[in-house]
């Protein structure tokens, strides 16, 4: 399961539709460890491309240094889709590299772009090619009982 | 020559759960051969067909290999070197 705080539940989604008919993508990352995703880090989508999405290098290695020094891990990693479902493709599983983090898809297919309208907001842990897809808990903020088990 | 090579988690299955292994070569070609004969299996992770995996990057002191001479890159001890797999991916 996902628990995720409501701001940064809200901020993907933000991002999703700004970048919208473009993939938007970025991270949310946590104190290694905690499986609690804290800080949002909206990244930008090299590709610019309504069908892919890809960090650049050096932004890449920025990242993770940043988060090596403040002992964070990439929690959440997420993209959208922009006319598709909010379940990875192909190239979404063969390129997912981090076993451990939650991988999130926003789809903002037909008209879900909009401010107020539905959005689909799933997630799924994406280990050796295989896709679980899990619960996702919005909480308004979190308290050491929504810390996940 | 002693270069300290970081391992992203998705290949520390190759390295004992290690963070960051020492390695030698006076390039990353032979760097990554002088990988390969003490975490087997590694190398394959890293090139295709000779080259190095389009969605794999390499980095010498910051610097992404693609723009310094990729595989013959040279190395001198001291070096750094970061190993990580893109973020990529998306509906295509």
């Amino acid at each position: 399961m996902l628990t995720i705080d409501r701001a940064t539940y809200d901020a993907i989604i933000a991002h999703a539709r700004r970048d919208h008919p473009d993939e938007a993508c970025g991270v949310i990352a946590g104190p290694a460890g905690s499986d609690r995703p804290t800080r949002f880090i909206p990244m930008l989508n090299a590709a610019m491309s309504p069908t892919f999405y890809e960090f650049d290098s050096g932004d890449l290695l920025r990242l993770y240094r940043e988060m090596d020094d403040n002992d964070e891990e990439p929690v959440i990693i997420y993209h959208s889709h922009t006319a598709t479902e909010a379940y990875p493709s192909r190239t979404d599983i063969n390129l997912a590299g981090e076993p451990g983090a939650h991988y999130v898809l926003v789809s903002t297919r037909d008209g879900a772009d909009a401010d107020g309208t539905p959005i689909d907001f799933r997630s799924y842990r994406i280990v050796d090619g295989e896709v679980t897809e899990e619960e996702v808990r919005v909480v308004e903020r979190y308290t050491d009982s929504s810390i996940p088990e | 020559m002693a270069i300290e090579v970081r391992i992203p988690t998705i290949l520390r299955t190759y390295t004992d759960g290690e963070r960051a292994v020492d390695a030698s070569g006076d390039s990353i070609q032979a760097l990554i051969e002088d990988l390969e004969s003490r975490h087997a299996g590694i190398g394959e992770r890293l090139l295709e067909d000779g080259e190095v995996r389009r969605f794999v990057n390499i980095y010498v002191n910051d610097e992404d290999i693609r723009f310094t001479g990729g595989l013959s890159t040279e190395l001198s001890d001291g070096d750094t070197v970061v190993i990580l797999p893109a973020v990529a991916g998306g509906a295509r």
